[in-house]
C-alpha cells in the first residue's frame, strides 16, 4: 500500500475540517444515519470557486456576438453554457468554429421542459391521464440559462487548442419547433439532426436527408417528448414497486 | 474481372468471406444490401452500397435494428437504478459505460469518490478498454480474412474479463459502480492475479504485432485504404483512437480529465498521422500496451482508505445540469444529465462515440472499392449497442 498523494490528503483533511464546524454548530440529530465504519467524509467544494479559463472565452463570445447571447451561464470547471434566439443558431455555430476554434462536433440534441403529465416521481402507482393535468399547476422549470419555450435545442462543440467545451442553447417555437441544420458547418450533426427530428418534432431546415434514423419509416408520434407514454410502463405497473423496502428509521 | 459474372462471383466470394448477406439488384449500377444479421452478433448495422462496377458510389448505413430507447428509460430509472442500463451501451467494455455516468451525478450531488475508489475505479476502466480493444485486434484480422487472430484474442481477453469478474461479479455487465464509490473493495490476492493477466495481455500484443501488423496482405489491405484526414474527423466528431490516428493529438484522459487518476501515471498519447485503416488499428495496439502500463503503475500505488463516500441512502440529485466525457475504449463517452431533484433524472442525452464514429461512413465510404467495405467499417470499430443506445 503506498502513500495517499498529498493534494487527496490536503483536500480530504479540509474537508474534515468543514465536517467538524458543521457538526457542532448542528444537531446531532439531523445526520445521515449511515454506516460510519464504511464512511469517508465527503468532500466539499469551495464556495467562492472561479473558472478563469471560462470567464474568458465567455468574455469572447459575447465581444463577438453581441446582443445575441441572451444569457449564460458558467459552472466552475464543469461547463460553459450560452444560450442564444433559434435563429441565431447556425451563426453561433459558425462563429464558434471560426473564432473560438470549437473545431469539434461533440453532440446535439432536444430538451422537452414540459414536465412530464405521466407523474415525475417513480413511486407513481397510477398514472394520471395527461387531460386532468392542469398546465399551470406545473409550470416549466428550466435548467441553466433559463429559457422561454418548452423545446430547448443544446449542442456541444469543442476547442482542442483552447481545451474548453461550449454548451449553446437555443429555445424553439412551441408550434413549429425549427432551427437551421449546422451541417454545413459540421457535417457530423447530420445524424444527430436526424436522430433529434423523429424523437422530438424538430425541423432543421436544409438538411438533405430528415428521414428516421432509428424508428421505422411510419412510426407516428416523437417518443422522447415528454407528453409521449412510455408504454411498457402503462401496460405493466413497475415491478419495483412490490418489493421497496423500508428505509431504517422510516415507517411504512 | 471482366465480365459481369466474374464480378458478381467475386463479391459473392467476398461477402462470404466476411460473413454478410447479399442481394443484388441489376438495373443502372447495382446495389448491394449488407446485413443486417442476428442481433447477438458484431453487427446488425445494414449498410445499402450502390456499386458502378467495383466501385461504391452511395453507401448508406441503416441503423435502428437494435434501438432500445435508453433515453427515454433513464427518465423512469432511479439514479442507482440507471447503471443497470448503461452497462448494455458498449458491452465490450461495460464497466467503462458506468463511469461517466456516475461521475455526472457525482458533480451534481458534489460528492467525491474516496482516493480507493478513484484508483480501483481507473483500474477496471482500463481493464475494460484492454478487454474491449483486445477483440477489436483479433476482429480486424479476421474482417481481412484470417481467422486465427481472434480466436488469440478470445483466449486473452478471458484473462481479463476473469479479473473484472473476480471484483465485480459480472464478466459482461459488473454494474459496479456508485455514487460516491463502488460496491466493493477488491478481493485479496487480486493485486498479483493481475499482474499475471497483464503479462498475458503485452504478450498477445507482441503476438498481434508480430502475427497482422507486419503481414503483407494486411497492409496491403489496410495501407491508403479509407483515409480521413483530421479537420474532416474533428467536423464528423470522431473521438477517440479513430481521431488519434488522423493525427490529432486529444485524450479526454489526459486533457480534460474528470474523476479518474491518469494525472498520478506516467503515460504516453499515441497518434498516428495517415489516418487509414492501418494507423487505426495500430494506435489502438499501442493504446491496448498503454492500459496495461498505465493498469501496472496503478496496482503498486493503491492507496488505503474507505471505498464509499458519504452519501444518502436514498439519492436524490440536486436540481442542475452536468455533462461528463470520459474516453472509454471507443472514444468519448458521456452523459448530460438534466436533474429537477427528483429520483429519477429529467433528462439524459447519451453522446456514445459509435454513432459519432459511424456518421463518418458515408463519406469514407465513397469511392472505395467493395472488399474495403467491410475493412474499413471493421476498423472503424464499433459496437452496435453503442449506436442504437
Amino acid at each position: 500500500m503506498a502513500e495517499i498523494p498529498e493534494h487527496l490528503l490536503k483536500r480530504a483533511e479540509a474537508a474534515r475540517e468543514k465536517a467538524q464546524a458543521n457538526q457542532e454548530s448542528k444537531s446531532p440529530s439531523s445526520e445521515e444515519t449511515t454506516d460510519q465504519t464504511t464512511v469517508a467524509v465527503a468532500d466539499e467544494s469551495p464556495i467562492e470557486e472561479v473558472d478563469e479559463k471560462a470567464e474568458t472565452t465567455l468574455q469572447k463570445i459575447q465581444s463577438g456576438l453581441g446582443e445575441k447571447i441572451i444569457s449564460s451561464h458558467i459552472a466552475p470547471n464543469r461547463g460553459l453554457w450560452i444560450r442564444v434566439a433559434s435563429k441565431d443558431w447556425r451563426e453561433t455555430a459558425q462563429f464558434l468554429k471560426d473564432q473560438l476554434d470549437c473545431s469539434f462536433f461533440d453532440w446535439l440534441s432536444v430538451i422537452d421542459w414540459m414536465p412530464s403529465p405521466y407523474g415525475r416521481e417513480l413511486d407513481t402507482e397510477q398514472d394520471i391521464e395527461p387531460e386532468t393535468i392542469n398546465p399551470e399547476e406545473q409550470p416549466i422549470e428550466w435548467g441553466y440559462t433559463g429559457g422561454q419555450t418548452r423545446f430547448q435545442l443544446i449542442c456541444r462543440v469543442y476547442s482542442i487548442s483552447l481545451g474548453i467545451g461550449v454548451i449553446v442553447k437555443a429555445d424553439l417555437d412551441d408550434q413549429s419547433p425549427r432551427a437551421l441544420s449546422l451541417i454545413p458547418i459540421y457535417p457530423g450533426a447530420n445524424w444527430h439532426e436526424r436522430e433529434a427530428r423523429e424523437m422530438f418534432g424538430v425541423t432543421f431546415d436544409e438538411h438533405p436527408d430528415l428521414r428516421n434514423i432509428y424508428l421505422p419509416g411510419d412510426f407516428e408520434g416523437h417518443p422522447l417528448r415528454k407528453d409521449y407514454p412510455l408504454l411498457s410502463r402503462r401496460m405493466k405497473p413497475w415491478p419495483g414497486i412490490v418489493d421497496v423496502e423500508v428505509m431504517p428509521g422510516e415507517e411504512k | 474481372m471482366t465480365s459481369e459474372s466474374d464480378q458478381l462471383a467475386y463479391i459473392a466470394s467476398q461477402a462470404a468471406d466476411a460473413r454478410v448477406n447479399v442481394e443484388v439488384e441489376t438495373n443502372e449500377g447495382m446495389t448491394l444490401n449488407l446485413g443486417p444479421q442476428h442481433p447477438a452478433t458484431h453487427g446488425t448495422l445494414r449498410i445499402i452500397a450502390k456499386l458502378d462496377g467495383e466501385k461504391v458510389i452511395t453507401a448508406e448505413p441503416i441503423m435502428g435494428y437494435m434501438h432500445r430507447g435508453y433515453e427515454k428509460l433513464t427518465e423512469v430509472r432511479t439514479y442507482p437504478q440507471v447503471t443497470t442500463l448503461i452497462n448494455r451501451i458498449d458491452w465490450l467494455g461495460s464497466f467503462a459505460n458506468e463511469v461517466p455516468f456516475i461521475l455526472a451525478a457525482e458533480q451534481l450531488m458534489e460528492v467525491e469518490a474516496p482516493p480507493r475508489a478513484q484508483w480501483i475505479r481507473t483500474i477496471l476502466f482500463e481493464l475494460s478498454r484492454i478487454a474491449n480493444v483486445c477483440l477489436f485486434l483479433g476482429d480486424m484480422a479476421v474482417q481481412i480474412g484470417a481467422t486465427t487472430p481472434v480466436f488469440y484474442a478470445f483466449r486473452d481477453r478471458e484473462f481479463v474479463l476473469n479479473q473484472i469478474e473476480r471484483v465485480t461479479g459480472g464478466r459482461f455487465h459488473p454494474n459496479f459502480d456508485r455514487i460516491g464509490g463502488l460496491k466493493d473493495d477488491l478481493p485479496k490476492g487480486w493485486i498479483e492475479e493481475t499482474r499475471g493477466a497483464l503479462k498475458r495481455m503485452e504478450a498477445f500484443c507482441d503476438e498481434m504485432e508480430e502475427l497482422v501488423l507486419g503481414n503483407e496482405i494486411f497492409q496491403a489491405r489496410t495501407r491508403g485504404i479509407g483515409t480521413i484526414p483530421s479537420d474532416v474527423a474533428l467536423a464528423y466528431g470522431l473521438s477517440g483512437a479513430n481521431l488519434r490516428a488522423s493525427g490529432v493529438d486529444w485524450d479526454i484522459r489526459r486533457d480534460a480529465n474528470v474523476g479518474l487518476v491518469y494525472d498520478q501515471v506516467d503515460w504516453k498519447v499515441w497518434t498516428h498521422p495517415d489516418g487509414d485503416s492501418f494507423a487505426r488499428f495500430w494506435v489502438r495496439l499501442q493504446e491496448t500496451r498503454e492500459a496495461c502500463k498505465i493498469i501496472d503503475q496503478l496496482l503498486g500505488t493503491i492507496p488505503s482508505g474507505p471505498i464509499m463516500a458519504k452519501v444518502p441512502r436514498i439519492i436524490k440529485v440536486p436540481p442542475g445540469e452536468a455533462y461528463v466525457a470520459t474516453e472509454n475504449p471507443l472514444g468519448e463517452m458521456g452523459f448530460y444529465v438534466v436533474s429537477k431533484g427528483d429520483l429519477t433524472p429529467f433528462r439524459v442525452k447519451i453522446r456514445s462515440a459509435s454513432f459519432s464514429n459511424m456518421s463518418i461512413a458515408p463519406w469514407v465510404l465513397k469511392d472505395v472499392f467493395v472488399p474495403d467495405i467491410i475493412s474499413i467499417l471493421a476498423s472503424l470499430y464499433f459496437i452496435l449497442g453503442d449506436i442504437d443506445r
